[in-house]
């Protein structure tokens, strides 16, 4: 039998390469006993979800997730665990001794999840993805959606002077 | 979708390849044969002074929060600059009412000497 390149299923390789990205990824982060290789592994988890999202035609989602989540709340993370000295040493145990409490807890959100997960009938919708999202996007921003485009703004804003504000608090303490 | 993206695959696949292959190769030809002096870290032939963990400043923290939110500024101004030859052009007006607004918060920053290092 010719060998058939078409018949390669490409998505199904591409899910599973991602999920074990965002899985494995995920796993790291609570099993790695160095704090700042668990921000590595959340870096990689993170990447995971970007391919869904190029699975799922949400192409800009995409570049938009490895942009701000792998490229910039990642760095942040990284650079809080680099202010403490004392997260930064090696072979740190991630278990505490309320391990066995958390335990029943975290079964039952589980549970639940697992539950909710399965009674709900998730609408499936036939539509045809549409072309080119990022242009449709712009069109969207500047019309329909032009209030709630430059709240962001102002949002932005304020969380740029609000952590300004607290950093720059911490720093003056510091220095004092 | 994913056909755009098949292209990506194939250039991501072809960089994580070459650099692989010549560490292996490399690894394959190298002669091995370790010693103390060549172990140590490499800091530009100096001798490494304390903990290679060390605690960074504060101040760098600053400069993380700015660049996360222009980093989601930019990602909000893309699909604008990408539909900007089929807007009105009062869209671009807005625009850049969006750039002041977030301009202020810099301002305020720059001001309180928040870019200001020592």
């Amino acid at each position: 039998m010719p060998f058939d390149p078409s018949q390669i299923p490409i998505v199904q390789i591409v899910f599973f390469v991602m999920t074990a990205c965002a899985i494995g990824g995920a796993i790291g982060v609570v099993s790695s006993p160095n704090l700042f290789h668990s921000a590595l592994y959340l870096v990689l988890s993170l990447f995971g979800v970007a391919g869904y999202y190029v699975l799922l035609s949400a192409g800009f989602l995409a570049v938009v997730q490895l942009m701000v989540y792998v490229g910039a709340i990642a760095i942040l993370i990284l650079f809080a665990i680099m202010f403490a000295r004392r997260l930064m040493g090696q072979g740190e145990n991630q278990n505490n001794q309320q391990w066995w409490l958390s335990l029943p807890i975290v079964m039952i959100l589980f549970a639940v999840l697992v539950g909710v997960v399965n009674t709900v009938s998730w609408p499936v919708s036939g539509a045809e993805p549409t072309g080119d999202t990022v242009m449709e996007l712009g069109h969207a921003f500047l019309g329909s959606y032009l209030i709630p485009f430059e709240v962001v703004s102002i949002l932005l804003s304020v969380a740029l002077i609000g952590g300004i504000f607290l950093a720059r608090e911490k720093v003056e303490a510091e220095e004092a | 979708m994913l056909q755009e993206f098949e292209f990506l695959g194939v250039l991501g696949a072809i960089t994580l390849t070459i650099p692989v292959v010549t560490l292996i190769i490399a690894w394959l030809l190298r002669p091995k044969k370790p010693n103390p002096a060549k172990q140590e870290t490499y800091e530009s032939g100096i001798k490494t002074i304390g903990d290679t963990w060390v605690q960074f400043k504060a101040q760098y923290y600053i400069y993380a929060i700015i660049f996360v939110v222009f980093d989601i500024e930019a990602v909000f101004l893309f699909p604008f600059a990408v539909a900007l030859r089929q807007l009105p052009l009062y869209s671009l007006i807005w625009a850049i009412v969006f750039i002041v607004l977030l301009f202020d918060g810099l301002l305020y920053g720059w001001r309180k000497g928040a870019l200001h290092w020592n």
